[in-house]
Formats: structure tokens, C-alpha cells, sequence
């Protein structure tokens, strides 16, 4: 009696881990952005400088004693931060961090990478757990309080990703009303989607990532995906049978490099390396090689010097 | 430390609102589907025992947000479909708890000596009376601190559901820091909602023990 009470509870066990097997595997692939073509390429090359000294900056001084920085980025941005199957990083973004970093002096290859989620940069980058950040971060009054913001490095606007059979929207926010709407959790798009109340408070849906949206979207949960264009051009070209961006931007979304508040060295010296960039084409070269493959041509913006 | 909550009194009360609905309906539907699958476990027909040992062993190692996303990402890929994200959340909230209350409702028929579903049998009583009108009572007696816990898990639980498009006391600190708050003190402020929240069960939980303490 105990000895078979014994094989079955074994046998339910073995059921139980094949059972969680398979209900692991499910969310991965409904990821979205899983177009098997979007493997990272090979990434620009830098040529690292020698002797870089930033006078009275603790952030350098700390990358100084580590020997290479810890960046915080996105990892589920196509074209702008992204990391593909092999745990190879890419994009606009990760070049720009790449770029920062050799013109500090330290080997791009030897970067350390943290994905922080939009919600919790300010902490990041505040409690010292990276040393900069280079996320699709807009810079903004309310965040300026909390974070150094070195740049615009670029320009970006809000708009929505929709299926691409979906007409509905075509119009740009103002067809938004009575449609579902997703976006990142706490993020700036979706504030100002209940702010102008461009649909009802039941319509909107708040994921943790862009891809989770994205997979709902796919799945015709919500009709709309809302945030930066460059963003969603970037998902759109990882499906573009069924996923489109509709083109009629309704906000102006600078992204800057995020520094510590205090390291205001730092944030001068990030800025100085981004004018460099900007006059002798590197900025350029690696829109050209990241962004810029989806098609839409850009220039360096002007930066904010505050 | 205070205008962080008055400043943004109506996220919190809207965030732990949510949370406190989540909750209440989770803990009842899970209590009835616990309690159900306890009187599988312990039925005469093997089929049955079979069912609830399967669903116990299978849910109980499953992490809960794999629950969740599958309900929320694998489930729309198979066409089943829940209305909103809040359901959903209530879905895989229930499915998760009532295996611990199973298992806890369990525990507490075994206290009861064999000799009373015999004594009962021996009357003429089906399974279900023996069940529901002789054994079920004095177990629940026994298991008031252990099924106090395991609601006072799903409380804390319910925040998991601000990872799936759920607006609850979870969600709350992402808000926050997008409007440039101070995190610690928002933490802080959550912390003492669930205080608040959780405090009720403490008493219930007293209260229950001295209603159905034996002599």
C-alpha cells in the first residue's frame, strides 16, 4: 500500500515538472520581436582613448578602479537597445554607449551590462547600481531633478504600432478613443495617454516591456501599441506582414545619456564626446549601421547644455 | 514623508483597492476550489485522488508568475481568452492558492480520528455527509493559523499581477517614480497599506481560534 502510494505520488511529480516545462517555454516565444532574421551584426569599432582624465568625477573615478563601466540599457528594443539569441548586444543605443565608453578610455568589449526596466532608473542610476544609462530615456523636467541628463543624442516622438490590416488609427491619436492601448508600466506615453484622455482608463494596459505589448498586440488583445517611434519602427520591421507604425508623432521625446545628478563633470564630458561625434560623422556612421536600416534618414540634434 | 501619499492619494487608493478585490475574490473562490479538491484527495474513488494529487503536485511547483504568464501570453495562442487582465490575475491567483489550501484542508481531515467517519459511515451517511457534516467542521477547526497564512500570502501575492497590465498596489511604484517621487518613502507607504490590510485577517484569525477552541 505505501510502496504504490509512494510510485504514484513519483509519477505525478515527473508529470508535474514536464507539466512546468512546457508552461515555461510558452511566454518566451510569445514574446514578441521573434523574427528568427534579427540577430546583432557586427558592432562599429571604436578607437579607445589614452590618458582621459575627468577632473572631480566620482562616477570615473569609481570606473577607474573596476576598469569598465557598468551601463544600464534596454535589452527588447530592436534597432535602439536589444540583445539577440546568442546574448550578443546592438542597436543605436548600445553603440552610443559603446562610443561613451571608449572615449572615457575603456574598452567598449568590456562593458557590463544591466537591463533596468523604465520604471526604476532613477534608483539605478541614483543608488550608484551603473554608472550610466543609454535607454530610450527622454529627457524630462520631473527627471532632471533626479538624474544628469547628457544630450539629446537623439530625437523621437510618440506614436502607435497597430496590426497592419488595422485602418482604424490611421488618423493618429485622435482615433485612439475606444481603443485598447498598451504600453510600459508607469512610462511617459502612457501618462500622457490618461492625461489627455485619449482613451478610457478600462482601455489601457501597462506591461513591464515593450515586447509584452507587442505579443498582445499579435494576439488582438489590445488594438495599439503606444510609445517612441524609433521604438516601434524597430518591432515593426521584426514583423512587417503584420505589424505597422502609423506615422503621425504627437510628442517630442529627447533621449539623453543618464548620469548622476551630482557628477556634473561627467555629464560635461559625456556631452563634449556626443559633439565630437556629432561634427566628425561617427554619429552618423552608427545611425547609419543601427537605426537608420529602417529606412528614415536623421541628424545629430542640438544638445542641451544646462 | 507625507505628501508622497497625499500628493498622490488617488493612485493609492485606486492601487490598494484593486489589491483588497483581487484579493477577496481569489481568497473565496480558492477557499471552495482548496476545499473541493481536499474532498477529491481524500475520496473513495481513486480517479478522483488521482485528479487532486495530480493538481496539487502540478500547481504547487509551479512559480506563480509562470501561472500568470501563461494565462496572459500562452493562453490567447491557444484561443482562450479571459475578458480582462484582471480576471485573468483573479484566475491564476485562485488556481495557485487552492492548491495550498488543499493540501491545508488535508492536513486537517487527517487530525480527525478514522473512528469518526467510521462512526458516521456506520450510520448510513453518504461520503459527501460524512465529509460535510462531521468531518469537514472539526478540521477546519484545526486549521485556522495555517489557512490564515496562506491568505495572508495571497494578499502579498496580488502583486504580482502589476507585472500583467494589472493596476494594483504593485503598479503603484512604477507611477511613482515616473513622477519623480521618492521610491523609499513610496515603499514605505505600500508597506503600511498591507499592514493595514493584513491586520483584519490577524484578528479574524484569533477570533476564529477562540470560537472553535475545544474546551
Amino acid at each position: 500500500m505505501r510502496m504504490r502510494n509512494l510510485v504514484a505520488t513519483l509519477g505525478v511529480a515527473a508529470l508535474a515538472l514536464t507539466a512546468a516545462a512546457c508552461g515555461g517555454d510558452e511566454p518566451t516565444t510569445g514574446g514578441g520581436g521573434n523574427a528568427a532574421s534579427d540577430a546583432c551584426g557586427d558592432l562599429h569599432k571604436f578607437d579607445v582613448a589614452s590618458g582621459v582624465d575627468v577632473a572631480g568625477s566620482a562616477t570615473f573615478t569609481k570606473i577607474k578602479s573596476k576598469g569598465a563601466p557598468v551601463v544600464g540599457v534596454k535589452a527588447d528594443q530592436p534597432n535602439l537597445g536589444y540583445k539577440d539569441a546568442d546574448g550578443k548586444r546592438c542597436g543605436f543605443d548600445i553603440e552610443v554607449a559603446r562610443m561613451v565608453a571608449a572615449n572615457l578610455g575603456f574598452d567598449p568589449d568590456k562593458i557590463e551590462y544591466k537591463e533596468i526596466p523604465s520604471a526604476n532608473r532613477e534608483t539605478a542610476i541614483a543608488g550608484g547600481e551603473i554608472d550610466y544609462y543609454v535607454g530610450t530615456y527622454s529627457i524630462t523636467d520631473k527627471r532632471k531633478k533626479q538624474v544628469g541628463f547628457a544630450g539629446p543624442y537623439f530625437i523621437a516622438g510618440q506614436d502607435l504600432l497597430v496590426r497592419k490590416a488595422d485602418t482604424s488609427m490611421d488618423a493618429g491619436k485622435t482615433a485612439l478613443k475606444g481603443k485598447k492601448v498598451c504600453s510600459a508600466t508607469g512610462s511617459t506615453p502612457i501618462q500622457r495617454v490618461k492625461d489627455e484622455q485619449l482613451t478610457e482608463a478600462s482601455n489601457i494596459s501597462e506591461f513591464k516591456t515593450y515586447s509584452e505589448c507587442v505579443s498582445q498586440l499579435l494576439d488582438n488583445k489590445v488594438d495599439a501599441v503606444t510609445t517612441d517611434d524609433a521604438i516601434l519602427k524597430g518591432y515593426a520591421a521584426t514583423a512587417p506582414d503584420e505589424l505597422k507604425v502609423v506615422g503621425k508623432p504627437f510628442s517630442t521625446e529627447k533621449y539623453g545619456i543618464g548620469v548622476p545628478l551630482a557628477d556634473k563633470a561627467l555629464r560635461d564630458k559625456v556631452n563634449s564626446i556626443l559633439e565630437t561625434s556629432a561634427s566628425d560623422g561617427t554619429w552618423k556612421k552608427i545611425y547609419d549601421e543601427t537605426l537608420g536600416k529602417s529606412g528614415s534618414d536623421s541628424t545629430p540634434p542640438p544638445l542641451e547644455k544646462y | 514623508m507625507l505628501s508622497v501619499l497625499t500628493d498622490n492619494w488617488e493612485l493609492f487608493v485606486d492601487g490598494f483597492w484593486t489589491t483588497l478585490r483581487l484579493f477577496v475574490i481569489a481568497a473565496v473562490l480558492s477557499l471552495a476550489l482548496g476545499t473541493l479538491l481536499a474532498g477529491f484527495r481524500v475520496s473513495p474513488v481513486p480517479a478522483m485522488r488521482a485528479i487532486g494529487t495530480g493538481y496539487v503536485n502540478v500547481v504547487r511547483n509551479t512559480p506563480l508568475t509562470l501561472v500568470f504568464a501563461f494565462l496572459v501570453f500562452g493562453a490567447p495562442k491557444m484561443q482562450i481568452s479571459l475578458p480582462t487582465f484582471f480576471w485573468s490575475a483573479v484566475v491564476a491567483l485562485t488556481l495557485y492558492t487552492s492548491a495550498f489550501v488543499c493540501e491545508i484542508v488535508r492536513s486537517g481531515i487527517n487530525t480527525i480520528s478514522p473512528g469518526q467517519a467510521e462512526a458516521a459511515r456506520s450510520v448510513g451517511m453518504t461520503f459527501i455527509q460524512v465529509l460535510g457534516i462531521v468531518v469537514l467542521p472539526q478540521a477546519f477547526r484545526a486549521i485556522v493559523p495555517p489557512l490564515t497564512s496562506v491568505m495572508i500570502a495571497l494578499l502579498k501575492n496580488t502583486t504580482i499581477a502589476a507585472g500583467f497590465s494589472v493596476a494594483e498596489a504593485g503598479a503603484i511604484p512604477a507611477v511613482m517614480a515616473e513622477r519623480g517621487q521618492n521610491q523609499m518613502a513610496t515603499l514605505v507607504w505600500i508597506t503600511i497599506g498591507f499592514l493595514i490590510l493584513i491586520i483584519p485577517l490577524v484578528f479574524l484569525q484569533r477570533w476564529a481560534e477562540r470560537r472553535t477552541a475545544v474546551a
